[in-house]
């Protein structure tokens, strides 16, 4: 009987040893972000709340600063580490953007904790990798909700703090319900309180917060905006649906579902949120495995004959939903944002130049976008 | 206080973890129950290890 456990026990070891190094080598990856010309600045997030400094909740902020005064915009990606075109995004902006005017704030992988984190239980790929002109650029697929190795227990319940709104107790780990957040909370509270610290402190007039929906879920493809920022938002679905001929509409931020960016920042600062979803079909739950290919071309045949019984709340084909077209909207939603907003207050005007648009980016990849890190100075790349 | 109860939850599922592997070492007779004692371990000991 000891032979047999001991057999055992060396499966056991074998079975640990190959499933945690991968798990391991996923949580420690360092992804290499080149801050291009444009970025003048680079901060921590504890810059603005202490308390994250050495944590993993911890990530890089990129200023791109004109040289004249103006507006400033904060730009989130990766507040679902699962919904990449939003980190995508923001690097592309990081690595091209030259600001003439006013101050562009970006951090890329806002909840830094979830992009360390997978879920096996769906199959989820480890990693995914964007060609570019010189080898493919490696990233860490995230999940929605930061790692539990962070942040746990989870409570039975999330009481949403400060308006008591009972949530799963899954978003105690989700950055998109934990706004406005406090300091002394739980991580992910923290996490949103340092960045309502830096919307106010730095007097944030604009803030956008990309992500990623379901093709099934009826808030996709859209600009989630409040009262405040409707107008402006209205004026950008318009625009894109004009001169890029794409369709983005906007879909109201409801009043009384609490902790989301596009609620509680227009609510708890002077600051106009938007937030952007452009279509995923690698989340929707009845698709095929849950591949990196599915993850970057979209093209999926269950979802193809959803779409034929009008089950979908995007049009969908064969050409499916690839990732240059989500990153593309993306980018020329941002850029409208920024062009509505400029034509409405001049004083504050924000002008960012040499960040592609919708055709460019569908035309050439996203990974035409990205630098080669081996050809650039050291002190120009952070480690994320 | 956050800190206070997730090292808590820690020591609790190293308890746990010694308990499941003391059942496992005691057992004398049924393998199969020998599988599931190391298979209710796995989480266990890829939470203790902070790898998952």
């Amino acid at each position: 009987m000891m032979r047999i456990k001991i057999i055992l026990l060396i499966f056991l070891a074998i079975f640990l040893t190959i499933s945690g190094f991968q798990l391991y080598q996923h949580r420690h990856y360092q992804l290499p972000i080149v801050a291009g010309p444009g970025v003048t600045r680079v901060v921590k997030l504890s810059h603005y709340l202490p308390a994250l400094q050495g944590t993993m909740a911890d990530t890089w902020v990129f200023f791109l600063e004109g040289k004249e005064q103006g507006g400033k915009v904060l730009i989130l990606g990766n507040t679902h580490a699962n919904e990449p075109e939003g980190m995508l995004a923001t690097l592309v902006m990081i690595e091209n953007g030259q600001v003439d005017r006013g101050t562009v704030i970006i951090i890329p992988q806002f909840n830094h904790s979830a992009s360390r984190a997978t879920r096996p239980g769906d199959g989820y790929p480890l990693f995914f990798e964007i060609p570019t002109g010189w080898g493919k650029k490696k990233f860490r697929m995230g999940n929605r909700e930061a790692s539990p190795l962070d942040q746990w227990p989870d409570p039975d319940v999330y009481i949403h703090y400060p308006e008591r709104q009972l949530l799963s107790f899954l978003d105690a780990r989700n950055v998109n319900r934990t706004w406005p957040g406090r300091p002394n909370g739980l991580p992910m509270e923290q996490v949103t309180y340092a960045a309502m610290e830096l919307i106010r402190q730095e007097k944030v007039d604009l803030v956008i917060d990309i992500h990623g929906a379901e093709t099934m879920f009826p808030v996709t493809n859209c600009i989630v905006a409040p009262e405040k920022s409707a107008k402006l938002a209205t004026m950008v679905s318009l625009t894109v649906k004009a001169m890029e001929k794409f369709d983005n509409h906007v879909e109201p931020s409801p009043p009384k579902f609490r902790g989301l960016s596009h609620r509680e920042i227009g609510d708890y600062s002077e600051a106009m949120p938007f937030l952007l979803e452009a279509p995923i079909p690698f989340l929707d739950q009845p698709t095929g495995p849950k591949t990196e290919k599915l993850l970057l071309d979209g093209r999926d045949p269950f979802l193809l004959r959803l779409a034929r019984k009008n089950k979908l709340f995007v049009p969908y084909d064969e050409t499916g939903w690839p990732i240059e077209k989500r990153v593309g909207q993306h980018l020329s939603v941002t850029l409208e944002i920024l062009r509505q907003y400029s034509r409405r207050s001049p004083e504050r005007s924000i002008i960012l130049h040499h960040v592609p648009r919708y055709a460019e980016v569908v035309e050439k990849g996203v990974g035409f976008y990205f630098t080669d890190p081996s050809t650039v100075p050291p002190d120009r790349i952070y480690f994320n | 206080m956050f800190k206070i109860i997730m090292i808590s939850y820690y020591l609790i599922s190293a308890f746990i973890a010694a308990m499941v592997f003391w059942n496992f070492w005691l057992e004398k007779k049924k393998v199969d129950r020998m599988i599931l004692y190391l298979l209710v371990l796995v989480p266990l000991i890829l939470r203790l290890l902070r790898i998952k």
